[in-house]
């Protein structure tokens, strides 16, 4: 191969290829755009949070304007329920879940959380009226709490044991209110 | 005896048709004129609503527009959108109220802001980097094969065309003369 021949070359692999720096910022781009991709294809197949896991933090601003925050739940049992007033499924387990909060509210370490799914407020007071709940209730505000767990419908209910940790999830309406007091007592050593 | 009670027959029943009539004409004008009540001129009209919903989503019924969802959950949604538009609300008030509320997920343009940005960023960029690719790989199919040059001018009297090339140009040259 001849001088004039190698210069050739040279200068063709120079333009066809484009500048080194330039070939590694396209390759950087594309290897987070994938890794963005890949992270986000994860986290919506992997489902909601199941038993044994340690369950998500969340701030719950009440109807009436209270926080509950999770943090401060520590050494109770949470029943956290997510429903809305458009739900028909969770009209079936609503009374149930009245029944058992009035079973157990007095003895202090068992608290009813309800989480008002992409609902309006007007149409959701009518909901708590109607099955007289009279457990703290808010709204989903962001749907940052059904995010955090991952539901994929309403009803969905949480039990969190005093350790933070879900110990139940019920996918669907609960039943009865033995099925409700069934999940509850043995983590209260009944 | 006879003829009166067929004359009474005959008078009752005109009486039962008038009083039928009557019913009918009652019975169509009672809700006319509620629905005469209802409409109110200063009302949101449902192209208003359905211009706003339209660039929403609920979260419960994906990839579908807010302003053909069927379900009861965007039905509710729609109600409040005319509410807040009765209440004087502007369309961005209410997208603000809905977002705060639902999410940022329920508009159909993702806010600038955050990894948002890539939606708007790497289409644009993945278009101009084909349309590049492509630009260079016609290039190189259109090119012929590259002549090497000499970077410096040939010197008089240095044959710059290869001898048989010459060779056939003078005696094509030389046919055309005859």
């Amino acid at each position: 191969m001849t001088e004039v021949e190698d210069k050739t070359v040279a200068e063709e692999t120079q333009t066809s290829g484009g500048p080194k720096w330039g070939r590694m910022a396209v390759w950087g781009g594309l290897l987070i755009l994938l890794t963005l991709l890949a992270l986000g294809l994860r986290r919506t197949q992997q489902g909601p949070v199941g038993p044994g896991q340690k369950a998500p933090a969340f701030v719950l601003t009440t109807f009436d304007g209270q926080e509950i925050d999770s943090a401060d739940l520590a050494g109770k049992v949470i029943v956290l329920n997510f429903w809305a007033s458009w739900c028909k499924p969770c009209e079936q387990e609503a009374a149930d879940l009245e029944t058992a909060w009035q079973y157990y509210q007095a003895r202090g370490d068992v608290l009813f959380l309800g989480v008002d799914y992409v609902d309006t407020e007007p149409e959701a007071m009518a909901y708590l009226n109607k099955f007289n709940i009279s457990y703290p209730n808010g709204a989903d505000l962001g749907t940052r709490i059904s995010q955090a767990f991952r539901i994929r419908g309403v009803p969905e209910t949480y039990i969190i044991d005093q350790d933070g940790v879900l110990s139940h999830t019920q996918i669907g309406p609960f039943t009865s209110l033995s099925q409700i007091t069934a999940v509850i007592d043995p983590l209260l050593g009944q | 005896m006879m003829r009166y009670s067929r004359l009474t027959m005959v008078n009752l029943l005109s009486i039962m048709r008038l009083v039928f009539l009557m019913a009918v004409f009652f019975a169509l004008l009672v809700p006319g004129a509620a629905l005469a009540q209802d409409t109110d001129p200063d009302a949101p009209t449902d192209d208003e609503v359905n211009a706003i919903a339209r660039e929403m989503y609920c979260p419960v019924c994906e990839n579908v527009p807010l302003d053909v969802c069927g379900t009861q959950a965007c039905a509710q949604w729609r109600a409040l959108i005319r509410e807040k538009l009765n209440e004087g609300w502007s369309e961005a008030e209410i997208k603000a109220y809905f977002v705060d509320q639902y999410g940022a997920r329920v508009l159909a343009e993702p806010p600038r802001q955050g990894l948002n940005w890539l939606v708007y960023v790497v289409p644009p960029i993945a278009f101009l980097a084909g349309a590049y690719i492509l630009y260079r790989g016609l290039q190189s199919w259109r090119q012929i094969e590259p002549v090497a040059v000499a970077d410096e001018p040939p010197q008089q009297g240095e044959d710059i065309l290869p001898d048989d090339y010459v060779a056939r140009l003078e005696e094509e040259l030389r046919r055309s003369q005859q």
